[in-house]
């Protein structure tokens, strides 16, 4: 069965492109659809895409790329054996997407981590606060304009 | 307990046994002597450094020559705070507390290199160097330091402790 070839047909104006080498299939798609997509990948029985591998989020800046950020979802099927990843485009200028924490609980975790480090808010996040990162931490620091040797102030014991 | 001793140096004299004999030390430095040779250290292992903490407080290198070969769980009972490994921003305020936790006299060891300066960990996360956080005693470089370095470090550790006298305060 091909993933890809299936949610061109369902969706024609979300993906924006596709890829295929050695059958690790990718589907690049506007981040507008990215819930849509992911409740069909979930409850089509063909599909049935019950977990979520990885949640992550790239930065290309000064890489000739547009827009700047890159949502990356990897969602494995454990009763169909199947994987697939799905990138969704975001740009700079509004880095927000759609929190997925309805469909697998995990992506609770992996937004707040995406949050922390790159600054990419979540809509209808139910607690969007630092994971790892404390909360005087200024910046994101995987952004790659963080300045690599910036220093933060030193915080003290808590109560 | 000073008196008594006393009294029995007085009966030693006088049944002639030791006579004419007498003995004088200064109390701070047998007390320096006292301190340096019961080491209690607290072990606060985050990094791979750890490892060669292990090694060096097993049998083989033999702690207990220096009298440090006694490792306590609790900073309320620790003289020395072993700092072995990174230390992270969030990590930083931990350590201060386990470090204020700890009763007076007290000394701060910084075991390998990332605890020294940062190492090469020239990042958001990593604290660079704990003598930002807490005053150090004893800085032992190394990526990780090899046992003899810290067996040498222990040493250097010692004539410190028992140079620095009874009414020495700590510099915060």
């Amino acid at each position: 069965m091909n993933i890809i070839e299936l949610i061109q047909n369902k969706f024609p104006d979300l993906v924006v492109s596709t890829h295929d080498q050695c059958g690790d299939q990718t589907v690049v798609i506007r981040k507008e659809g990215i819930v849509t997509l992911a409740k069909f990948l979930k409850y089509d029985p063909e599909l049935d895409f019950n977990m979520l591998t990885d949640l992550t989020c790239v930065d290309y800046l000064k890489m000739n790329q547009e827009p700047r950020f890159e949502m990356v979802y990897h969602f494995y099927s454990l009763t169909k054996n199947h994987r697939l990843r799905v990138k969704a485009l975001v740009e700079e200028k509004s880095p927000e997407v759609d929190t997925l924490c309805e469909l697998w609980p995990i992506a609770n975790w992996f937004e707040r981590e995406v949050w922390d480090m790159f600054g990419i808010r979540f809509k209808n996040h139910p607690n969007l606060k630092r994971i790892l990162l404390y909360e005087e931490f200024v910046g994101h620091p995987l952004r790659k304009d963080y300045p690599y040797d910036k220093r933060q102030p030193i915080i003290g014991p808590k109560n | 307990m000073v008196t008594g001793t006393l009294e029995k140096l007085e009966k030693m004299e006088q049944s002639n046994l030791f006579a004419p004999g007498f003995f004088t030390s200064k109390l701070s430095e047998a007390i320096g002597w006292c301190r340096k040779f019961s080491i209690f250290g607290f072990p606060m292992v985050t990094a791979c450094c750890g490892m060669e903490y292990m090694s060096v407080a097993c049998s083989h290198y033999d702690l207990d020559r220096f009298g440090a070969g006694f490792p306590r769980f609790s900073p309320r009972q620790a003289d020395v705070l072993f700092v072995v490994g990174t230390i992270s921003h969030k990590m930083a305020p931990v350590m201060r507390r386990v470090y204020d936790q700890m009763t007076d006299p007290k000394w701060v060891l910084a075991f390998g290199v990332c605890t020294c300066t940062g190492g090469f960990y020239n990042n958001y996360a990593t604290v660079q160097g704990i003598d930002t956080i807490v005053p150090v005693d004893l800085y032992i470089p190394g990526c990780p330091p090899r046992p003899e370095a810290v067996m040498d470090g222990i040493i250097k550790l010692q004539a410190k402790i028992q140079a620095q006298g009874i009414r020495s305060t700590r510099v915060e």
